[in-house]
């Protein structure tokens, strides 16, 4: 168990709903679902294989109490953000933000599910874009391409070469960018600064140990 | 007064050609000939003149329906008669914390706003009040009647009243009856001993019994309610959702740590109790979709559910259990169970007597009725009678149910009632004393006679009229009370002498229609129908049909009736002996989803002319050429579509063998 999650455990005991409302992005919209399913049947994902449960359970769910299925569940992380629930949704619950804030909640707790392929893009682009200020797509793109072995990155590369190319033509990729680190921020330690003292005043909001 | 329908009747509903001139033109001239008659028949109506005065409205029930009641009626300038069976004024809402809100923002509970009535009705000269009092007897008629009532120490006093309104409430389902829900256990209440405990906290942190502060409470949905099993209510209060809404935020508001769930499964927040439904979420009471299953009470009381959105069961832990119990109407004795008590009291058993007692001790109105002490129940036991068309009417003239004797409701719903039943009693009160009748033919100064020299004593008329308004004098013969009757002319149709007859309204009015219609020989092949058609419904729709242009049959000849009801078999009997080659009858739907204006009138015409298959029989002819319709006000293109139909039967089975005799 990681240190936050025992932080949270202890602090919120069996309040799962009140955890969720005062630790996760837009948490606090969960207790207004009135469990019409209106986001279920607007979702484009039809909740192929990897949705466990519809986003109107979740909120049920978490009602009930349901940490660890909550916190463990693969769900949020198949959200396209579409917004199509955000939109349709009568009780306007920013469904589709509560997707993310759960996730992201959930990472951050340590129990979001290994290897899964949103969150794997999301930390590299996270990586990535924070390291200097300037997201290096050249890396970013390897990075996501070799993921699973050389021979699969190459056969990945292999199959966008074209578009590639296309895009080096009309100046909107540049290959230099592999070597050297890329184009930077003038201000890195800016950056960086900026980006620390909004995880405090985040940890400040919601009463975590910075 | 006669009329004879030619445009909507004839023109309208014929093609204009020239090979449809001819039967288009007998048809015309058929209706002239029938007004005529008819109008030769009739007698101009010269009005009850049995009338009563009396303009004072009595409202049984001092709770919300009937101070409001009270209240509008005086406002209109009438005076009031208000009796309470308790010492206060006030009812159920009296015994409220706070009421759902019925204004915006409708996101708190506010003020049951009982004191604020109280005093209008104290300061209200119009309206005189008797406490701990109740209604020992009702004897006479709109406009006149006599009401006893019975104050508790002291003498029993009569007044002179017009019309009633019976606002006597709804007592809460008896708990006891669901153990299964913890129901007599300690720390499971109904809604109604939450608001006792609401009041002793005052605004407070809300304590039990025990004293113990309440920190989780549990809301259980339609405890004994919308029952599949009929075991216990099988209706839905309506109420109940908005009222554990409003509980559950006395808790939220005095302390927002308290947990508060309200288990249901449908949610039902009519109007603009969403907005409140969604200030209560926003309070952050919790709401689950969940079936209970089983409820211990006690110290720490635990309740079984099974959550429906997770379909997996759960036990919920709680210091109070608030059950949702439905309501019951207290509309006094069932008046079919009281007549089979009657009929074995009559009969010397002991038990039936004891039991005959024990429900006329129940009974809210004592009319002295041939037809029973209260007003007649519909379904579930609530006053109601013809839902679609007249909400606050009963069946029994001038006495109007109002608030949740009528059907569940809540406050904001039971003010409404009570407006509306004040206006309808004004109303009738007026026409009782202007010797007219109360809808649905409001202002119709007919009424019904006998000439009793003819009369066999035979009771049809007593029984079968669906208003109570013919008694029986000391010799057994019909007594009318004229400002009871809705001149239906049931009472017509079931005489079997034939000796019932109002002055514009009599077998003779419409037997001479009858005979008024050209009859051509069997030769012609022009068949000749009649139509006897309900005048509310049917013949409503055969004009609509008219108006759009639908064509039907020309031999065909229509005739209003008051109602099915009043249907008299030897209009048919005599019609087919005259040579028409069919009958059709149109009449309203009846039983339990019944649309008769005159509620029983049409399901007694039937009954009647179930029996007339004999007297076909007996005449050689074959069944069909008697055929019941049932015919709704919206049928206008079924209906021409249903008359050509039998038309083509009627070429069938050819041409009836009574022509020219």
């Amino acid at each position: 168990m990681s240190d936050m999650n025992q932080q949270m455990t202890a602090r919120y005991k069996n309040n799962f709903l009140k955890e969720i409302e005062e630790q996760a992005e837009m948490g606090d919209w969960v207790k207004m679902c009135m469990q019409c399913g209106v986001c279920s049947g607007s979702c484009p994902t039809n909740f192929h294989s990897a949705w466990d449960h519809p986003p109107q359970e979740l909120f049920m769910m978490i009602r009930a109490g349901k940490r660890d299925e909550v916190l463990e569940s693969g769900s949020m992380w198949n959200c396209v953000s579409c917004y199509n629930c955000y939109v349709r949704c009568p009780r306007k619950v920013p469904i589709t933000h509560i997707m993310h804030g759960l996730a992201e909640y959930a990472y951050r707790l340590g129990k979001a599910p290994k290897q899964q392929p949103t969150q794997f893009l999301s930390k590299t682009f996270w990586d990535n874009a924070t390291k200097t200020g300037r997201v290096n797509e050249v890396k970013l793109t390897q990075t996501l391409y070799f993921k699973n072995g050389l021979m699969d990155g190459i056969k990945q590369a292999m199959a966008m070469q074209s578009v590639a190319l296309g895009l080096v033509k009309a100046k909107r990729l540049n290959p230099m960018e592999a070597v050297g680190g890329g184009h930077k921020c003038k201000d890195i330690k800016g950056i960086h600064a900026m980006l620390a003292k909004a995880r405090e005043l985040e940890a400040q909001r919601k009463g975590r140990a910075a | 007064m006669s009329r004879g329908n030619l445009r909507e009747g004839v023109i309208w509903i014929r093609p204009d050609t020239d090979a449809a001139r001819e039967t288009t033109q007998e048809m015309a001239e058929d209706y002239v000939r029938m007004a005529c008659a008819e109008v030769k028949a009739m007698t101009v109506p010269a009005g009850n003149t049995n009338t009563g005065t009396s303009k004072t409205l009595l409202v049984v029930g001092g709770g919300m329906s009937g101070m409001t009641a009270a209240l509008e009626a005086s406002k209109t300038g009438y005076k009031v008669v208000l009796i309470e069976k308790t010492g206060a004024l006030g009812g159920m809402a009296a015994k409220l914390w706070k009421r759902i809100p019925n204004r915006e923002p409708f996101k708190a509970p506010m003020d049951n706003g009982v004191a604020e009535l109280v005093a209008q009705i104290d300061a209200d000269a119009n309206i005189k009040v008797y406490l701990n009092a109740s209604v020992v007897k009702t004897a006479g008629a709109p406009g006149r009647f006599q009401v006893d009532i019975a104050v508790e120490s002291g003498p029993t006093v009569t007044e002179d009243i017009g019309a009633i309104i019976q606002a006597s409430g709804f007592t809460p389902y008896d708990m006891a009856k669901l153990p299964h829900l913890g129901g007599g256990q300690a720390n499971v209440v109904d809604q109604l001993g939450l608001e006792t405990l609401a009041k002793a906290a005052n605004g407070g942190p809300i304590k039990r019994a025990d004293g113990k502060e309440v920190n989780s409470v549990v809301f259980v949905q339609c405890a004994g309610q919308r029952d599949a099993t009929k075991e216990h209510l099988e209706y839905c209060s309506g109420h109940c959702c908005g009222t554990s809404v409003k509980q559950a935020m006395y808790f939220k508001d005095a302390n927002p740590d308290v947990e508060t769930v309200v288990l249901f499964t449908d949610l039902r927040m009519p109007g603009n109790n969403e907005d409140f439904y969604r200030a209560a979420q926003n309070k952050g009471i919790v709401f689950r979709k969940g079936v209970v299953s089983n409820v211990t009470g006690g110290g720490e009381c635990k309740v079984k559910f099974k959550d429906l959105i997770l379909n997996e069961d759960f036990t919920a832990d709680a210091d109070l259990v608030v059950l949702a119990t439905g309501m019951v109407p207290t509309t006094g004795p069932d008046l079919d169970q009281l007549g089979e008590a009657n009929r074995a009291a009559e009969g010397g058993n002991e038990e039936a007597k004891a039991q005959v007692v024990q429900m006329m001790s129940k009974s809210v109105l004592n009319l002295d009725y041939r037809q029973g002490p209260d007003v007649p129940q519909f379904k579930h036991g609530f006053n109601d009678s013809h839902f679609i068309c007249f909400p606050y009417e009963t069946r029994r003239t001038a006495i109007y149910a109002a608030g949740p004797v009528r059907r569940p409701m809540d406050i904001a719903q039971a003010t409404e009632d009570a407006t509306g039943a004040a206006m309808k009693a004004i109303q009738a009160m007026e026409n009782a004393g202007l010797g007219k009748a109360a809808h649905p033919r409001a202002g119709d100064l007919s009424f019904p006679t006998a000439r009793l020299e003819g009369c066999t004593q035979c009771k049809r008329c007593t029984v079968e009229c669906p208003f109570g308004a013919i008694d029986e004098d000391e010799r057994r013969f019909p007594l009318f009370n004229e400002s009871r009757c809705r001149r239906c002319g049931t009472c017509m149709g079931a005489c079997p002498v034939r000796v019932i007859s109002f002055e514009n309204y009599s077998v003779n009015t419409v037997g001479a229609q009858i005979k008024a219609v050209d009859i051509p020989d069997e030769f012609s092949e022009k068949p000749r129908v009649l139509i006897l058609a309900c005048e509310n419904d049917a013949y409503p729709a055969l004009d609509m049909a008219g108006m759009n242009r639908n064509e039907y049959d020309p031999y065909v000849r229509v005739i209003p009736v008051r109602c099915l009801g009043s249907v008299n078999t030897i209009w048919i009997t005599d019609a087919l002996n005259s040579g028409y080659d069919g009958v059709m009858l149109m009449g309203c739907k009846h039983g339990e989803q019944y649309q008769c204006h005159f509620v029983k009138g049409s399901e007694l015409g039937r009954y009647r002319m179930s029996k007339i298959y004999d007297t076909l029989k007996g005449m050689n002819l074959e069944e069909d050429r008697l055929m019941d319709l049932e015919v709704a006000i919206t049928d206008i293109d079924t209906l021409p579509k249903k008359i050509n139909d039998y038309a083509k039967r009627i070429v069938e089975m050819g041409m009836s063998p009574f022509k020219g005799l």
